[in-house]
């Protein structure tokens, strides 16, 4: 078994009215089952209510399942006297980086997490100083959070989980409020920590241009899980993207665009660098063929 | 009627320890049925400025003219000029507060005086303009999707029938589709209503793609004022700030650098395919 395993996975919001009567079921999770390795870089695609976030919210049992089951390290999701041990291997990492910061100093904020879970004062600062440093934010550690960018905020928050040392991080789209430079960080952040600290990472987004390097992809749609594959598995299959409200990033779909015209020309391209090299190449066995 | 800036300065938290320059100096004419994007990284201005707009901020100093009336003269009627010049904030959906669709397009038209028919007929095209159907009119405004608040939120704003139309990151954290639906709206709003229109993005392919005029902020100050195939073919300098180029952009600059022989700047996928297919055919 995987650090996280779903067997058939069901979950609905349930609505009542005033005398608690059900008036609406919705199903957000439907049969999801998913077995992720430890140290895997799994991305998760899905456009706006497919169920993505919700299945976030499993993962460390902020939500427990309607049906079905949900296994962190080999703990049950919804048996309450696991939830700590749960929440200790995968942390989350949200959208908005002014929601999760709540200390007044960067190192004060890291320490957060360990504090609570009773970790002793001279190791929490071990901790904070090799967490910041993890995400290049050592330097700012006396500072105060609120004058940070974006970027650097959802760093902190990375650092904050990192000093509980988990197992697994779950970031749910964090890129969604960022400028293209944040983005940038906070993707490459997520990716080193994957390499260099084996981490297990899942990380939740609108953009294909952040799973490039992902191992596995998953594709949400309507609570169900409809596509998984490598990310040039799924960049290979536009047209369902499409119907999944995915859109490729604009150099792949010139790539596409330019294999209308040139006869051979291999898809998928993921990447500006495999663009130019796919379009040398082609030129250069074009002009052989002419001579 | 243009909306003339005239020298415009502001200054957060002034005479605190905090005191910051956030804008320096701007001067801007925006004409009447311009479609302008604004780039610039988190902290440049972007927003400051458009704030100015519909008089929102009051400048530290400087003048803004709006059909020839100073907006900062004691008895200006900022009611009006609110009227007139629409501001979506980014997340628009946060402010959505009323229990149904109807009722929360309809809170800023009721502001101005309007009652009865007109009022209905005013809510009615809004949300036709945004393609809500009717079926969703009485719906709560929490139970539409991410997409479809978004719309109600611009809505909201149209009911008031402005001239000016100001979008903060319109598109933030809606998925591609979504995305691109917002951006055909109000491209279609430019176009049908002829509506002015002031976007501000992030996503240089968003701005390369739709507008016809860019600024580029830095540092409290307009760096750059031109078209978008301008402003991107000097995208070095763009990067010194933080921004770039549209990926197609830096695809077609590669390829130059590795001897390609290509003319010109792309900034779209078009533009793009049609310099590549010359390079490789044409030598």
């Amino acid at each position: 078994m995987g650090i996280i395993k779903t067997g058939k996975l069901m979950f609905d919001y349930i609505r009542r009215d005033e005398e608690d009567k059900v008036i609406a079921v919705n199903r957000a999770l439907d049969d999801i089952n998913l077995d992720i390795k430890e140290g895997d870089f799994v991305a998760i695609l899905g456009h706006n209510g497919s169920g993505k976030s919700t299945l976030a919210k499993h993962l460390n049992a902020i939500l427990t399942p309607t049906e079905g089951t949900v296994w962190v390290d080999g703990h049950k999701t919804n048996d309450e006297k696991s939830v700590w041990d749960i929440r200790k291997t995968t942390g989350m990492v949200f959208q908005n980086p002014d929601n999760q910061i709540i200390g007044n100093v960067v190192e004060e904020d890291v320490a957060f997490g360990p504090e609570n879970l009773g970790v002793p004062t001279n190791k929490i600062i071990k901790r904070v100083e090799e967490s910041l440093k993890m995400v290049s934010m050592e330097k700012y550690r006396h500072h105060s959070p609120n004058k940070l960018s974006g970027g650097q905020k959802q760093r902190v928050a990375i650092a904050g989980i990192m000093a509980m040392r988990p197992k697994c991080i779950v970031l749910d789209e964090p890129t969604a409020m960022l400028d293209p430079d944040g983005r940038q960080e906070v993707i490459s952040t997520a990716l080193r920590l994957n390499k260099e600290e084996n981490i297990t990472i899942i990380l939740i987004t609108h953009y294909m241009d952040e799973i490039v390097n992902a191992d596995k992809v998953i594709v949400m749609d309507k609570g169900k899980v409809v596509m998984t594959g490598t990310p040039r598995e799924i960049f290979n299959r536009p047209g369902e993207l499409e119907k999944y409200r995915i859109i490729l990033p604009q150099v792949s779909r010139l790539a596409i665009e330019l294999s209308k015209s040139l006869e051979g020309f291999s898809l998928p391209v993921l990447t500006v660098e495999e663009l130019t090299m796919k379009v040398m190449e082609y030129k250069n066995a074009n002009n052989t063929r002419s001579y | 009627m243009p909306i003339i800036l005239d020298h415009i300065n502001y200054i957060y938290s002034e005479k605190t320890v905090y005191e910051k320059a956030a804008l320096k100096d701007v001067s801007l004419v925006i004409n009447d049925g311009e479609f302008i994007g604004i780039i610039g990284h988190t902290g440049s201005g972007k927003s400051t400025l458009v704030q100015h707009l519909n008089g929102l901020i009051k400048a530290s100093s400087g003048h803004i003219y709006f059909n020839g009336e100073d907006i900062y003269d004691d008895d200006y009627d900022m009611k009006k000029l609110r009227s007139k010049v629409g501001l979506v904030f980014q997340y628009p959906e946060h402010q959505l507060f009323e229990a149904t669709v109807y009722e929360d397009v309809s809170f800023g038209p009721k502001n101005l005086g309007l009652k009865g028919v007109d009022l209905e007929l005013r809510v009615y095209n809004a949300l036709k303009a945004v393609g809500i159907g009717e079926d969703l009119i009485d719906a709560s405004p929490f139970e539409l999707s991410g997409g479809q608040k978004r719309r109600v939120a611009i809505a909201g704003v149209l009911a008031m029938e402005p001239e000016y139309l100001i979008l903060d990151e319109p598109c933030a954290g809606l998925d591609p589709k979504g995305r691109e639906e917002i951006l055909e709206l109000i491209s279609k709003l430019h176009r049908e209503k002829k509506i002015t229109i002031i976007l501000i993005s992030h996503s240089m392919e968003d701005v390369a793609d739709y507008v016809e005029r860019l600024l580029v902020m830095d540092d409290g100050m307009v760096l750059k004022d031109d078209t978008p195939q301008n402003v991107f073919a000097d995208y070095k300098e763009l990067e010194k700030i933080g921004l770039g180029a549209p990926e197609v952009t830096y695809a077609v600059q590669q390829l130059k650098e590795k001897g390609f022989n290509i003319d010109g700047t792309p900034i779209n996928i078009n533009q793009a395919k049609e310099m590549i297919l010359k390079g490789i055919f044409n030598d």
